[in-house]
């Protein structure tokens, strides 16, 4: 393949019904719903802006502390804090149309009916660009089990939220990475009406304090994200993608560089989110968005679109 | 244009000339001073919008660095560009990798600088009694603060403790800041052996103190908090709490805190501190999310 300049570089991507102007995206949870990094960048260059998890009612969330720094990454332990869904359908979504962002809103319910009344009241609110359901959340319906971890309480989440969500407004469920099969899991999400899937969460963790010789987390456990879980999510990508192919995928998980988007891209996500990197550079996702533009460039695509799945391609003279 | 390169209609509030920079700083220069390390950064754009109170987020090591979280520090002092580029500087402790990173630093390496960040400390409108404490690299945020309450016409008295002479910080600056400056040391290698609460009641009476504002660590802010309220004295204090970003999108850097409407919430220090006034924050239940807290089950009102 020859280079060809950046500009000339196509990134408009199609996921499911949605149509974006790139496949770069802020992961949910780390870019709050866009107004602190509107201070450092215009939100509305990005591909979508996905909304920290919202549940029905107002969350505290967890003591603290809620962090701690790890090789390459950090263990979170937020616990879902958040306004609930009313004071964000009055503020925060509001102020992302506003701005010209595609708002893609993640949803988190305890219980079934929580999700379908969120897809609901979410789906039916003009400009919202698709939904992400985070089901890494515990069922009180079912001794607190992470829907997530099975892949039939999973489908079921997943179920509810398909059938109170208007038609045209993509449902995409993000999957954990700890459990045996993720594929297994994708596949019972798909069946159950998800147009795509975003891959990968927080991989459950733990850091003992040496002063007080106990969990430093307030929550005990937490979330590890950040660069050390990349070699994680790209497995996930490439399985999934393997298995179901055609699936939209989104892909996350330790994005720094316009280089590690691409490498998410060859591994068949159609597009990528930057997480807990925006921590160490909060105009990450705009530099992502250049960089991967370079990084097509060099090795020869005119469509971002064309590199998505290309890993997968067996190598010419292979058998 | 190529399809896909998206234009920019509207202005971030950076470019508006408000709210937080990023700017790829250099450093000139690294003092030490007693246990601490005096960082100077050339950080164009930030002096004109610094307020005492604010604190900037630095990044550790390069952007292939395995420390990816910014450590936050209170702005002791800035210079807006004049000759050279505009300059922030900051009071570093050196302590875990991040710290001593920085600490290790030499003139012209590069850091990354975020800020100005966070609620500087309200001023008061009228030319009232003030006293500032600050508790080891604490003071360092106080001295800009001491200069805008004396062009305000306000007093400034300064009281300034920590465990050893070496931790005890800008002592002799204080001199040519404050009103007048009280020392305290643990260890009693200089000034009153004691801490800060100690002389504090005797200070806030005699110089009939209005508002009381305080920097160092939380144990130091409650009981100075707790002080400036038996006197009757407004408190404002500059909280230290774990970050993760500093800029408002985590949400791991929260304590509990009261509104104006009696409700307990979990809110931001990042944003809405570094600075509250000291009768706010719940400084029993840091660390827990107390029962009735906005959020938990059933919101209450503070008992
Ligand atoms: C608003 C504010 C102002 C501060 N001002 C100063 C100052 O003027 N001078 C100074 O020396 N220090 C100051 N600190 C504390 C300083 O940020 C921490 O000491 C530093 O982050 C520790 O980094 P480390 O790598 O050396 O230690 P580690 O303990 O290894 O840090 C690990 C992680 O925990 C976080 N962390 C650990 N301790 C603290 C802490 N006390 N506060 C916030 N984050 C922490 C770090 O950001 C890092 O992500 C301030 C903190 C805050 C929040
Ligand atoms: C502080 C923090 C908060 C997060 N909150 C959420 C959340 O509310 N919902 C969600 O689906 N994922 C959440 N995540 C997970 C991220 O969206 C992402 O899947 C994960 O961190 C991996 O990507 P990264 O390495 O780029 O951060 C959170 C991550 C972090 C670090
Ligand atoms: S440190 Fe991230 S919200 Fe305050």
């Amino acid at each position: 393949m020859t280079a060809l300049t950046p500009a000339d570089v196509d990134l408009t991507t199609v996921l499911a019904d949605a149509h974006l102007d790139n496949p770069v995206m802020t992961a949910s949870g780390c870019a709050a719903a866009g107004q602190e990094l509107h201070q450092f960048f215009d939100v509305s260059e990005l591909g979508a802006v996905v909304t920290k998890s919202v549940m029905r009612d107002p969350r505290s969330g967890r003591p603290t502390p809620r962090m701690a720094e790890t090789p390459s990454g950090m263990l979170n332990s937020i616990g879902l804090q958040g306004p609930g869904i009313t004071a964000f359908l009055a503020r925060d979504l509001p102020w992302l149309l506003q701005h010209d962002a595609r708002p893609i809103v993640s949803i988190a319910g305890s219980s079934l009916g929580e999700y379908a009344e969120l897809a609901r009241r979410v789906g039916n609110t003009p400009g919202v660009a698709a939904l992400e359901v985070n089901i890494s959340c515990p069922n009180v319906e079912n001794r607190g089990s992470v829907f997530a971890c099975d892949p039939f309480q999973a489908a079921r989440a997943v179920a509810a939220v398909r059938r109170d969500t208007p038609r045209g407004v993509p449902v995409f469920a993000k999957l954990s990475p700890d459990v045996t099969s993720i594929v297994e899991v994708a596949e019972a999400v798909m069946e159950a009406g998800a147009d795509g899937l975003v891959l990968i969460n927080t991989l459950l963790g733990m850091h003992i304090d040496l002063t007080t010789l106990r969990p430093l987390l307030g929550g005990g456990t937490g979330g590890l994200s950040g660069p050390a879980i990349r070699p994680v999510a790209v497995r996930a990508v490439w399985q999934v993608a393997a298995a179901l192919p055609g699936v939209p995928i989104i892909g996350v998980g330790g994005i720094r560089t316009g280089a590690d988007a691409l490498e998410f891209l060859l591994a068949g996500a159609s597009a990528v989110q930057v997480g807990t990197v925006i921590f160490n550079d909060p105009s990450a996702p705009r530099r992502v968005i250049a960089e991967l533009r370079a990084d097509l460039a060099v090795r020869g695509f005119a469509k971002a679109s064309d590199a998505v799945g290309f890993a997968h391609r067996s190598t010419p003279g292979s058998t | 244009m190529t399809p896909g390169t998206a234009v920019s209609r509207r202005r971030t509030t950076a470019q508006a000339g408000r709210g937080p920079l990023q700017v790829d700083g250099e450093v000139f220069s690294v003092k030490r001073v007693g246990d601490y390390f005096h960082l100077t950064i050339v950080a164009d754009g930030i002096a004109e919008r610094t307020r005492p109170g604010n604190f900037v987020a630095l990044s550790v090591g390069d952007d292939t660095s395995a420390n990816l979280l910014r450590r936050a520090f209170s702005i002791y002092r800035v210079k807006p560009a004049g000759i050279y580029g505009g300059t922030v500087e900051i009071i570093v402790a050196a302590h875990g990798p991040g710290t001593s990173w920085l600490a290790s630093r030499h003139r012209h390496d590069r850091v990354n600088v975020v800020g100005p960040l966070g609620r500087p400390f309200a001023l008061p409108k009228q030319p009232v009694a003030c006293a500032l404490v600050g508790g080891g690299y604490g003071s360092a945020p106080l001295f800009g603060l001491a200069e805008k309450l004396r062009e305000r016409s306000c007093t400034a008295h300064m009281v300034l403790g920590a465990s050893t002479e070496a931790r005890l910080f800008g002592a002799l600056e204080a001199k040519r800041a404050a009103s007048s400056v009280t020392v305290t040391t643990v260890d009693g290698s200089v000034g009153i052996k004691g801490v800060v609460t100690d002389p504090l009641p005797t200070l806030l009476a005699r110089h009939d103190i209005d508002v009381v504002y305080s920097c160092g660590p939380m144990g130091m802010l409650r009981a100075v908090t707790s002080v400036a309220t038996q006197h009757g004295a407004w408190s404002q204090t500059a909280v230290e709490e774990a970050m993760a970003c500093g800029v408002g999108v985590c949400m791991t850097c929260v304590l509990p805190v009261v509104g104006d409407d009696n409700i307990t919430r979990m809110v931001r220090s990042c944003v809405e501190g570094p600075v509250f006034a000291g009768d706010k924050v719940r400084w029993d239940a840091i660390g827990t999310v107390p029962a009735g807290t906005y959020g938990t089950s059933v919101p209450s009102r503070r008992p």
